[in-house]
């Protein structure tokens, strides 16, 4: 039997995008609940290390146009410079709003927030690289979800914890409700509601190695595509330059910003010669290129697919003080001790700059004109608003999803004054029920882990920092076959309680839509911006390629539209660093 | 590298008493123990059931008995265990399935000791300041991330699962020490209480089932102080 549960709002996902949206609509209505398939405080939030930038000025003159033109350049100037204005604008705010809240920031020696350089953050539009990213210690996100977690409970937000969402209730352009799997004891719920906001994470499951945690399946994301939504800018998917070799683990950049350097094999630092002005704190797109290139020239570590980040000349103190979880990492999974060695890393998928497309109020829109599906709303990495095009900065994803959810908790609170509970649709929990039931008494033969495993292993070859027409072509043929043998995986857990089996395959699902959304969309980008490089055509073409792509799956066919570009203060120009 | 993992497994819909499952493993030096668990799940038996999120002892998720010792899987090398490893879930919280334990319990007492800043002053325009020595005072009890090893590697809570427990009193002390907050009385008198922080034997356990590193017996210890010299 399906439990229906009746809120004003209902939030899906517990990170910081969907904790600060919760607090905002809590203001005014107790009738909104979060639905997180994790602990709140186990989401991937709370493993951002480095920073959230914001220009306080503390330490240094900053200003807040000045990081509106790094977003801007960084994301190859495929981001809506309205959005970037108002996110930069509000960033200020929102860093003071959470030491109000509590946040243990570090400190200056006169007590303000302190605030250390990142990549691609500059003074005076590029002059040189300025101390922007407001932090505690490596464990920034961690603090930020802790703080966001801790005000819920001081706001008695209503949790429902270890509830995966499986299916939006939408019809006629109009958001009502969702329908969630209850893991505990397999119970199906559907929650009725005037408006929901998806803040459900990224996606980097889809590749072998990446920074994002088991749980970072892009849920929120599929479900919108099969419901009609379209998804904006997939074809940018960022990698990072400093993943632990192999296992992807996340070395934040703050490393890079407290001093760090990239090595070749011949303990060169190599980035002096790509880029001379941020040298170790270029974008992150450009780095893993960079390092790419290394690696092909066989100038990688004992001629393999890694390099070296090289902080010991950094002194004991620095590195334990200021990086003590990335030391600790280094130590627990490598054995090395970075104060006398360095790390041994190589690009790592970290961050879906694409996503559910919304407007700076956070909603959901349906077309190149913006037209609003009503009630819907979706903020944080899960979304594209856009203001990171098509290449994030460092620390601008944790900017986003507290500007961002805090201002699509205000429109969505608003929205519910005015809204009625739109009706039910006909058999509402029926399509989620079925997708559960197909799953659990499948016959097949084939097995969740193994198409996952070649799934990931598949698009890091062919649609990863490189790719190629012919590459694309073939990962698209792969993801047909894969999606094929989806359909005939079968289950070893057919019970209800605590059924990860049927979760794991659920979330193979949505890296499968996912993955070929990416795929169609960087095919059909013939130019190289930001985080998407093709090899058969190196260059950028504004000319033709300056625009969002929208990609909609009607009848299992894909159709690529485009949108295009909001440009106010700054005109594109070639990215040099 | 071949282990066998011993896991104590229980399944309500189909056990009624928990039991010993074995599996062999061949598992790379670099392995965690989550590693040979997902292989065992993904590979020999998908009915097996964990918690895991981010894999690298962050999240909180997959604290359990590992060779006797409360440990995160993910952040302990199959290499540091030998051939024989044992896994069972984490003592005196009702198992939901296999390693996954009910943590309701864990996090009414967390919620208890009112885990957010208290301040009703209003806030400037910019930040409150705070100097790097008193952010330095609360810095070790930031780190906690409510993976519950500590509490239930604790002798007391075993004794009488009421009891507040070392989590719950390092989230207090967290607050109490910064020097922002002013609902160190409310705290404190929550910590007094019968099952508070004097049930507290100072046995050590909990410092040792710190993933984070953080000095649990000294927090409390502090909390303990601040209750004694406090004009409760
Ligand atoms: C290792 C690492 C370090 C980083 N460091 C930084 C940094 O220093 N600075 C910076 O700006 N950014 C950083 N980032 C990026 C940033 O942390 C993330 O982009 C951001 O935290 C995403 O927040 P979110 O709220 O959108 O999603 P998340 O925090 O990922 O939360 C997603 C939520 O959705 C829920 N959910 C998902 N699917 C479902 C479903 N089907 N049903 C119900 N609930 C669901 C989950 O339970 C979870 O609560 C880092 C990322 C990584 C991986
Ligand atoms: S999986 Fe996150 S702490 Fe182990």
């Amino acid at each position: 039997m399906t439990t229906v549960h009746r809120y004003d709002a209902v939030i899906v996902g517990a990170g910081g995008a969907g904790l600060r949206a919760a607090l905002e609509v809590a203001r005014v209505t107790p009738r909104v609940a979060v639905v997180s398939k994790l602990y709140p405080i186990r989401s991937h939030t709370g493993t951002a290390q480095g920073g959230i930038g914001a220009a306080l000025g503390n330490m240094e003159e900053d200003h807040w146009e000045w990081h509106m033109f790094d977003t801007v350049k960084g994301s190859d100037y495929l981001a809506d410079q309205d959005a970037v204005e108002l996110m930069c604008q509000e960033a200020i705010t929102c860093v003071y709003e959470l030491e109000h809240w509590g946040l243990p920031f570090d400190r200056t020696p006169d007590g303000k927030i302190a605030q250390r350089r990142f990549g691609g953050h500059t003074r005076n539009f590029g002059e040189a690289p300025v101390r922007r990213a407001c932090h505690a210690a490596d464990r920034t996100g961690h603090m930020i979800l802790q703080t966001l977690y801790q005000q819920c409970i001081k706001h008695e937000v209503t949790f429902f914890n270890e509830f995966h969402v499986l299916d939006l209730l939408l019809e006629d352009n109009v958001c009502r409700g969702v329908v969630a799997l209850s893991l505990a004891d397999g119970e199906l719920h559907l929650f009725h509601a005037k408006a929901v906001l998806f803040a459900t994470g990224g996606f980097g499951r889809m590749y072998k190695v990446t920074s994002n945690a088991r749980s970072l399946t892009g849920d929120g994301v599929a479900i919108a595509l099969r419901r009609g939504i379209p998804l904006e800018d997939m074809e940018f998917f960022q990698f990072h330059p400093t993943g632990i070799y192999k296992l992807g683990i996340l070395i934040s950049e703050a490393a890079r910003g407290e001093g760090g350097v990239l090595r070749n094999r011949q303990g060169e630092r190599f980035m002096e010669r790509y880029a001379p002005t941020l040298l170790d704190l270029a974008p992150r797109d450009i780095i893993s290129r960079c390092m790419y290139t290394e690696i092909r020239e066989g100038r990688g570590i004992d001629g393999k697919d890694y390099l070296h980040l090289d902080l010991t000349h950094l002194g004991r103190e620095v590195i334990e003080k200021k990086l003590p979880d990335i030391t600790d990492f280094a130590r627990t999974y490598l054995g090395i001790d970075p104060v006398r060695e360095p790390i041994p890393v190589q690009p790592t998928a970290h961050y879906a700059m694409g996503g559910i497309p919304t407007d700076v109020r956070g909603r959901v829109i349906l077309d190149e004109k913006n037209t609003p599906v009503l009630g819907f709303y979706a903020a944080g990495e899960c979304a594209c608003v856009s203001v990171h095009g098509a290449n994030r900065l460092g620390t601008n994803s944790l900017v986003d999803i507290l500007v961002f959810g805090k201002l699509a908790g205000r429109d969505m609170a608003e929205y519910i004054r005015g809204a009625d509970f739109a009706p039910l649709p006909k058999d509402a929990d029926g399509p989620a029920r079925e997708e559960c039931e197909r799953l659990l008494t499948s016959n097949g033969s084939e097995s969740v882990a193994r198409l996952r495993e070649t799934l990931q292993r598949e698009m890091m070859d062919k649609a990863s920092v490189f790719r190629t027409q012919e590459g694309l072509e073939a990962m698209l043929t792969t993801l047909k076959e894969l999606k094929d043998r989806y359909r005939r995986v079968r289950l070893q857990d057919k019970g209800k309680i605590f059924n990860t089996d049927l979760q794991e395959a659920l979330e193979l699902g949505y890296l499968l839509d996912l993955a070929e959304v990416t795929v169609v969309s960087a095919l059909a980008r013939r130019e190289s911006r930001g985080a998407h490089y093709r090899e058969d055509f190196p260059k950028r073409n504004d000319a033709e390629w300056l625009k969002h792509t929208l990609a909609y799956r009607i009848n299992g066919e894909f159709e690529l539209r485009y949108k295009p570009v909001v440009i106010t203060r700054f005109q594109p120009v070639e990215r040099k660093y | 590298m071949r282990v066998v993992l011993k896991i104590k497994r229980f399944n309500p819909e189909r056990d009624r008493e928990p039991y010993w499952a074995e599996y062999e493993v061949d598992v790379e030096p670099v392995d965690r123990v989550l590693d040979a668990l997902e292989y065992v799940k993904w590979h020999l038996d998908g009915t097996l059931a964990f918690r895991r999120s981010c894999a690298h002892g962050i999240c909180g998720s997959d604290a359990m008995l590992i060779n006797g010792r409360n440990r995160l899987a993910c952040k302990v090398l199959v290499k540091e265990l030998g051939a024989r490893i044992t896994v069972e879930p984490l003592r005196g919280f009702p198992v939901i399935k296999d390693l996954v334990v009910d943590m309701e319990g864990f996090f009414a007492k967390y919620r208890a000791i009112k885990p957010y800043l208290i301040n009703d002053e209003p806030p400037p325009e910019t930040e409150r300041r705070q100097s790097p020595e008193e952010r330095a005072r609360f810095d070790d009890t930031t780190k906690c991330i409510l993976c519950a090893a500590c509490t239930t590697s604790c002798p007391s809570f075993w004794a009488n699962g009421e009891y507040i427990g070392p989590a719950a009193i390092v989230n207090a002390h967290r607050f109490i020490f910064d020097s922002r907050d002013r609902g160190a009385a409310e705290r404190l008198a929550v910590l007094n209480a019968r099952l508070g922080v004097w049930r507290c034997r100072t046995i050590f356990n909990c410092v040792e089932a710190c993933p984070r590193g953080i000095d649990v017996t000294r927090a409390i210890a502090e909390v303990k102080r601040a209750l004694l010299f406090s004009s409760l």
